[in-house]
Parts: structure tokens; C-alpha cells; sequence
């Protein structure tokens, strides 16, 4: 029979989780774990509640960025201005999660952890280069979000390890970032496709550096480092676009699936990528 | 089953239950407190049926465990009328034939009191996506929409 226990810290949460020998989970908003329950996917012996732990619904801002709590709402995340005006890109991907009643209790660790190839927090959260700070058996260590990751319902966390925060870095001025999905509707779908883009621009606003993720289009994010590299000292003219756009499509490995075909999938995170990109480089202060 | 005993304020009433460690707070609310406006529609937040408020956050009941409820704060569509008193959202809901089965009528009508609370003067639009979360078979939600406005409006005092 399941137990259920809301954990009063990070330690007592990651020694309960090693303690545990059958199939454990680890409770934030609920809105994936509420959904294997009922659904009998997971029979766990265990669920750790993490919300009582002190601190771990807090944004705090840290060294010119934030460190976001792993169970800060993705709502409370969208009506923090500070979060929002330095990373955009980031809130608007948590923020596309599910309906207004999902927002109200969903996480973006919770949607890292649940590790769908699809999960809208992730690709934005990689272009970032976020860092988590995990609780284990050994300690703490922090990891970066793109390892975390292993494939469709896989991650690279061990046993007995809690994720407790997100870190999401200081940039510096001329900087911003997007995120776009595709989906067959307007609302409450999982993404076809999907592409961050983060940039960094220079004085004359040509791109300093920039990091193109996909989304949806591989069993985990996908990191389009080549994508980004082309990107590097234009102004996002068409042809460096059109450039970057094959260049995505070059690292997709999608499913084929009555929801999109490889060739649908690989194409759309290309035009996704180049909009994006726009639209970072528009909030970046650049002008083509 | 060991069961997990919780205090909770729903409405504004403080309550104590028992609770199976896997129940839902949608279960405990109809099936322990006789709160029976809550309705259970896909049991997997797609739908809205069961919708209250959490702490001032507008949830899904079905996705929160009746064990989280410890120390919370609950609003259910039970506290949304003073007495005979029926909220505007509530007569502006009959007024404007918003309703026909009415499963989905008191998810609806929390989640649009939530919306006000945040923003009395929401576009259709805003009015729409809000309420993506909360599904109609019936009405094909134009009159939601035009009863949401029209409590809006009222509560406005336009």
C-alpha cells in the first residue's frame, strides 16, 4: 500500500526516497503523478511530498539571476517580473503547460522529471544553461538541466535524489530568449515540435552567442549546437536563418506518430528555431 | 490502509478527516464531506469539472491529494453563494442560459470567479483562455462567455 509523506526537509525527502526498496515518486504539483496514479501506470510504496520543505516554493534571486524552487507553480513563476524580464523565453514555455488550473499546481522540475520528450519547460530551460541543485544519498551536487534527461520517461537522477531548485543564470545587457511550439490546437496539447532560442547580442547588434534547442523531436532535448554557431556575428538576415533552419533539421530524430511525421516534426522545429530566434533577437534589443 | 488524519479550512470552515494516503481530494470532498458540487468528469485534469481553489489558486481537485490539504486553505463551489444569496456569476449563469446539463457548471463558475478576482475586466479572449481548462459538451460556450462578461460588467458596478 502506498505511503504518503510530506517530507519537512530536502534530506529527510532524499533519505526516505533511498530508504524506500519498491517504485517511489516524488510529489510537487501532482498534475503528471496524480495522472500515472489513476491511470495504474505506478503502484508506488512510496510518495514523498516536497512542498513543506522550507524554502522550496521560494524565487530567490542569486548572483544576478534566480534560483526558482522545485515546487514554485508555473503561475507564480509567470507573475514574477524579475524571472520574467530576464528569462522570457523560459516562463513562456512553463506557461504553455496545461490549462489555468494545471499552471496552478504544475512545476518545471515536475515537468523535467516526468522526462516526456515534449515537456514545454525543458528546451528553454537547456538554452538557458539552468543548473539543478539536487539532494541525494551523497550529498548535494549540482547538474545541468540538459543531463538530466535520459529518454522518454528516463532520467539520469539516482536513487534516492530529490531536485530542489533550478538555477537560471545573470545574462548580460543585449540578451534574451524565446520559446515556440507547435500544436494542432490554440491550447491544452502537447508539442509537436518546439524550439528555444537564446541570444546574446554585441553593441552593433550582430549575435555574440546563441543556443538553438528542440524540443519534441528526439527522445530527449536536443542541443542544436551547430544551429547556434551559424547564428554567431550575423543580424539574422534570411540566409543565416534559412542556415540555421537546416541545421535543426539536421540534428532531429523524431517519432512518426498519427501527431506528426519525422518529415512534418523535422521541419517545423527549423521554422519554429528561425522564428524563435526573431523574436529573442526583437527582445534583445536587436533591429534587422 | 493507514489512514492520514488532515485539518483544513473549506470555505472558510475549519473541517478534520481521515483520508486514504492515495485518495484524491475530489473523493474526500464528495465522497467524506458530502461536498458534492465538485464533480469528478475525467479524473485526469483535462476537464475542469472539479475545479476549486487551493490556497487562492485555482486547481483541478482531481490532481490534488486529500492528504495535501493539510494546513490549506480550500474554496469550493459550496461557499461561492451568502445564503440565499446567489453570486452574480451564479445568476448571471441562469440569466443567460449558460448551463444546460450542468456537470461542468460549478468548475465553471469557480474558475471564473477566479478570473475576476485577478482581472474584473477580461476580454473574450482572456475569458476563453482561462477557461480552456474547464469542458462543455452542451453549450458550445458562447453564453458562458456572455454570462461571464455580464457578471463582470456587474461586479464592476458598470
Amino acid at each position: 500500500m502506498m505511503r504518503y509523506l510530506a517530507a519537512s526537509s530536502a534530506r529527510e525527502a532524499a533519505e526516505a526516497l533511498a530508504a524506500e526498496g519498491g517504485v517511489t515518486r516524488v510529489l510537487a504539483g501532482g498534475t503528471d503523478v496524480l495522472v500515472q496514479l489513476k491511470a495504474g501506470l505506478v503502484e508506488p510504496a512510496l510518495v514523498v511530498d516536497i512542498k513543506k520543505i522550507p524554502g522550496i516554493a521560494d524565487i530567490t534571486p542569486e548572483a544576478g539571476g534566480f534560483r526558482i524552487g522545485a515546487a514554485v507553480p508555473n503561475a507564480v513563476l509567470g507573475e514574477h517580473a524579475g524571472v520574467v524580464a530576464l528569462w522570457p523565453g523560459v516562463v513562456e514555455g512553463a506557461n504553455l503547460i496545461g490549462s489555468t488550473q494545471v499552471q496552478g499546481r504544475c512545476t518545471m522540475i515536475g515537468n523535467l522529471c516526468n522526462a516526456s520528450p515534449a515537456g514545454d519547460a525543458v528546451p528553454g530551460l537547456v538554452a538557458a544553461n539552468a543548473v539543478v541543485r539536487i539532494e541525494g544519498p551523497s550529498g548535494t551536487r549540482d547538474c545541468p538541466v540538459a543531463e538530466i534527461p535520459a529518454g522518454p520517461g528516463k532520467t539520469t537522477l539516482k536513487k534516492g535524489e530529490v531536485i530542489t531548485s533550478v538555477f537560471v543564470p545573470a545574462r548580460p545587457k543585449g540578451a534574451s530568449d524565446a520559446y515556440l511550439r507547435f500544436i494542432p490546437r490554440t491550447e491544452m496539447d502537447i508539442a509537436v515540435a518546439s524550439a528555444a532560442v537564446s541570444l546574446e547580442l554585441n553593441a552593433d547588434g550582430t549575435v555574440e552567442a546563441a543556443r538553438v534547442v528542440l524540443g519534441a523531436v528526439a527522445p530527449t532535448v536536443v542541443i542544436a549546437e551547430e544551429a547556434g554557431k551559424v547564428l554567431v556575428g550575423s543580424r539574422l538576415d534570411d540566409a543565416t536563418l534559412a542556415k540555421m533552419a537546416a541545421a535543426c533539421e539536421a540534428v532531429c530524430n523524431p517519432i512518426d506518430d498519427k501527431r506528426g511525421t519525422v518529415a512534418f516534426r523535422t521541419k517545423t522545429a527549423g521554422t519554429l528555431a528561425k522564428r524563435a530566434a526573431v523574436i529573442a533577437y526583437s527582445r534583445a534589443g536587436g533591429s534587422k | 490502509m493507514k489512514s492520514i488524519p488532515v485539518s483544513t479550512t473549506i470555505n472558510g470552515d475549519p473541517y478534520e478527516f481521515l483520508c486514504a494516503p492515495d485518495e484524491t481530494l475530489l473523493d474526500v470532498l464528495r465522497n467524506r464531506l458530502n461536498l458534492t458540487g465538485a464533480k469528478e468528469g475525467c479524473g485526469t485534469g483535462d476537464c475542469g469539472a472539479c475545479s476549486v481553489t487551493l490556497n487562492g489558486r485555482l486547481v483541478c481537485s482531481c490532481l490534488v491529494l486529500g492528504a495535501e490539504a493539510e494546513g490549506a486553505e480550500i474554496a469550493t463551489i459550496e461557499g461561492m453563494a451568502d445564503g440565499d444569496e446567489l453570486h452574480p456569476l451564479q445568476r448571471q449563469f441562469i440569466d443567460h442560459a449558460a448551463l444546460q446539463c450542468g456537470v461542468c457548471t460549478p468548475g465553471i463558475l469557480v474558475a471564473a470567479k477566479s478570473l475576476l478576482e485577478r482581472n474584473p475586466d477580461p476580454t473574450d479572449e482572456e475569458v476563453r483562455y482561462w477557461l480552456a481548462g474547464n469542458l462543455c459538451r452542451c453549450t458550445g460556450y458562447d453564453k458562458i462567455i456572455r454570462a461571464v462578461q455580464a457578471a463582470a460588467a456587474e461586479m464592476r458596478g458598470a
